[in-house]
């Protein structure tokens, strides 16, 4: 079983600070880390290879620091880990960031044969959640969102089962495939001291637009779809009115008092 | 470009239910369609599912497509994102709204890929640029933190999720008139790698959080499990529905599902009571968007007493209980 961990940097969300004036992100001091959602599915990648055997691969596509949650991966358990790395990804949106990592598994399935690729729900920072289904439908695999749960697995498909509207749905998937996970499906163990020598010592592989066969016009800022053309600062402004009492059970009464005036409820 | 026309909106149907996500779309729909001079379409794919056409032009949509066979029953991403890839190459819609639902989170992805354009993910709102005629959606980003207006210039349709309420539902106009076309199902073409199995109601306490028009929350104030059972009652009294902030999702003492919040989910009841919720900011990003909050805590300096229309101090466990005798 050869599976593929899709993972981003992303900035540790407790440090996102940002600049009212020009609503740009504080990059300096802000602190990177893996975005939150790709432990989980780090860990299910390692979980599913310590049951089934095999080897799991992770790639990120970022700029040269992006290098770090690799090496984190390993720690984590990974064997091998590839980089998307080239100024001609930058800016790309989720259409040729899906692209770009659809060559980039190409090519590792060039390399050894992938069956199973598992991405985070969504990120921390733009969470769009595009990039595994978009993946999926670049590769024209076959893929399922919001899995909350591996209920079975050989060596010819897998059955999962996916949060959706009111419930959940079991659904059976064929190798190769494409997850997305949510973070109920596992808990991601800490990294070990052995994975965390390993990762010190990995040689990260780099690759470029053309070492992934990527087709320059759909990268990057200047060729993709889409384009934030404006951000700000969302204004809060919410006046906190007191509740009055001398005691809690009398600010209790008089909160339904004010509920009940202002027909809230 | 010009060839595009139209707005359209996704009615997501949900084990054989019309979800209330339609109706906001209509209505965020018909102010893009207006704003253009152009028709409102809505689309229902899915089986059986013909009868939601009427339905959808009474409450504000001009013409309906409907692709409805039995193998399109159950959500398959492959299946309906094909179908909506073929429809959109036959009839070159100008503008494109889902819900961002699980299910829209997922097909609106897919359908960019295959059809070639950009998507906007769970916008708040969307307008058209006057000059232009562009959509240009606006969704907030890093936990709330941030609002990002994005546009998709050179390809059509643009593509949009919207996040449940972020619109009001259409009303209802009785006797309303409009077209209704269907689309054949191909099943050479719509096929599907992916089998469904089976789908698993929650044991609903209720209400679905997303539809619940009162909410009560609870956080690590709550201090144990069976703390949950009076959040409930308050609850079941308001007619709302029980969620939960991180902490006590991560303690074991409620299921993740009902976590709010960035890494949760995101809600906009009309009344939101946090109980024992200290209220820090990725909390707020899945909350914030509640039309009153209302905070009970211990401590009066907690991040969210400022924030909150009502604020009061006290134990939880004094408060709720009174709360619930006084509305016997
Ligand atoms: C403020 C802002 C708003 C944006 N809004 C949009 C928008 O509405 N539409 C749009 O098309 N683009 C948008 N973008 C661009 C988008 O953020 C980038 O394309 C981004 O690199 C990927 O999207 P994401 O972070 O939302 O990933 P998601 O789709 O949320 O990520 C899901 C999973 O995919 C994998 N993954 C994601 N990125 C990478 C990566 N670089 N390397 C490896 N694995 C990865 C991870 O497993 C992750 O958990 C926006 C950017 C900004 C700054
Ligand atoms: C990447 C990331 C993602 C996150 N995603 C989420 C998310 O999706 N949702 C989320 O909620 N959090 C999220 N968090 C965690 C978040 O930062 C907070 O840690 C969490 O929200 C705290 O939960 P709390 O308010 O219940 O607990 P605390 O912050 O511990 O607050 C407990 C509050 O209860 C009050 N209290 C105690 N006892 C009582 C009593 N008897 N009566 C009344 N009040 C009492 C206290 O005064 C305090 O204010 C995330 C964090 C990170 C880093």
């Amino acid at each position: 079983m050869h599976i593929v961990a899709c993972v981003k940097q992303t900035p540790k969300s407790d440090n996102v600070k940002i600049d009212p004036a020009t609503g740009c992100l504080i990059r300096s001091g802000a602190q990177s880390a893996m975005n939150p959602f790709d432990e989980y599915a780090l860990e299910e990648a390692v979980t599913l290879k310590e049951q089934l055997g095999g080897t799991v691969s992770v790639i990120t596509m970022g700029p040269p620091q992006a290098e770090a949650v690799l090496r984190d991966s390993i720690a984590r358990g990974a064997d091998r880990v590839y980089q998307l790395g080239d100024r001609a990804f930058a800016g790309s949106d989720t259409w040729s960031t899906s692209y770009a990592l659809s060559k980039g598994i190409e090519k590792i399935n060039s390399i050894l044969p992938v069956d199973l690729i598992i991405c985070g729900k969504q990120t921390n920072d733009s969470d769009t959640g595009h990039i595994g289904p978009q993946i999926s439908a670049w590769l024209k695999w076959p893929n399922a969102a919001f899995v909350k749960k591996v209920i079975s697995c050989d060596e010819h498909q897998m059955t999962v089962e996916r949060l959706t509207e009111g419930g959940s749905e079991q659904v059976q998937l064929p190798y190769p495939c494409v997850l997305s996970v949510v973070k109920d499906i596992n808990r991601p163990r800490v990294r070990s001291v052995k994975g965390r020598l390993a990762a010190k010592r990995a040689e990260i592989t780099v690759w470029t637009a053309d070492d992934v066969g990527a087709d320059k016009e759909k990268l990057g800022i200047a060729h993709c779809p889409t384009r934030v053309v404006k951000s700000f600062v969302p204004k809060r402004e919410v006046i906190a009115s007191v509740v009055e009492g001398n005691t809690a059970k009398e600010r209790g009464v008089k909160l339904i008092e004010l509920l009940r005036e202002n027909n809230y409820i | 470009m010009n060839e595009y026309k139209n707005v359209w909106i996704y009615a997501q149907v949900q084990q054989g239910k019309l979800s209330p996500t339609a109706y906001e779309l209509l209505t965020a729909g018909r102010k893009l369609a207006d704003a253009l001079g152009e028709k409102l379409v809505a689309v229902l794919v899915g089986y059986e599912v013909s009868r939601f056409a009427q339905d959808l032009i009474e409450h504000g949509a001009d013409l309906v497509y409907v692709c409805e066979d039995r193998a399109l029953e159950n959500y398959l991403d492959d299946v309906y994102a094909k179908v909506l890839t073929d429809l959109v190459h036959t009839y070159k819609p100008n503008k494109f709204l889902l819900p961002a639902t699980n299910q829209g989170r997922a097909l609106s992805a897919k359908t960019a890929v295959f059809v070639g354009t950009g998507l906007t993910a769970d916008a708040t709102e969307v307008t058209i640029h006057t000059e232009d005629g562009q959509l240009y959606a606006t969704r907030p980003t890093f936990g709330g933190n941030l609002m990002a207006t994005i546009t998709c210039a050179h390809t059509r349709p643009e593509m949009c999720s919207l996040r449940p309420m972020s619109y009001e539902k259409a009303p209802r106009m009785e006797g309303r008139k409009g077209e209704i076309i269907s689309f054949p199902y191909q099943a050479d073409k719509h096929t599907s790698l992916v089998k469904f199995l089976a789908f698993i109601k929650t044991e609903e306490d209720g209400l679905d959080l997303a539809e619940a028009e009162v909410i009560v929350a609870g956080g690590r104030g709550v201090g144990k499990p069976e703390g949950f059972a009076l959040l409930k009652k308050l609850a079941d009294r308001l007619g709302g529905a029980v969620a939960a902030s991180r902490a006590p999702v991560d303690s074991g003492w409620i299921d993740y599902r009902y976590q709010i919040g960035l890494t949760g989910r995101t809600v906009k009841p009309k009344l939101y009571i946090a109980c024992g919720i200290s209220g820090q900011i990725q909390h707020m990003a899945g909350m914030s968007g509640s039309d009153v909050i209302v905070a009970i805590n211990k401590d009066p300096n907690a991040p969210i007493m400022k924030v909150a229309h009502y604020a009061v101090e006290g134990d939880l466990y004094e408060v709720i209980p009174s709360m619930l005798e006084t509305l016997k």
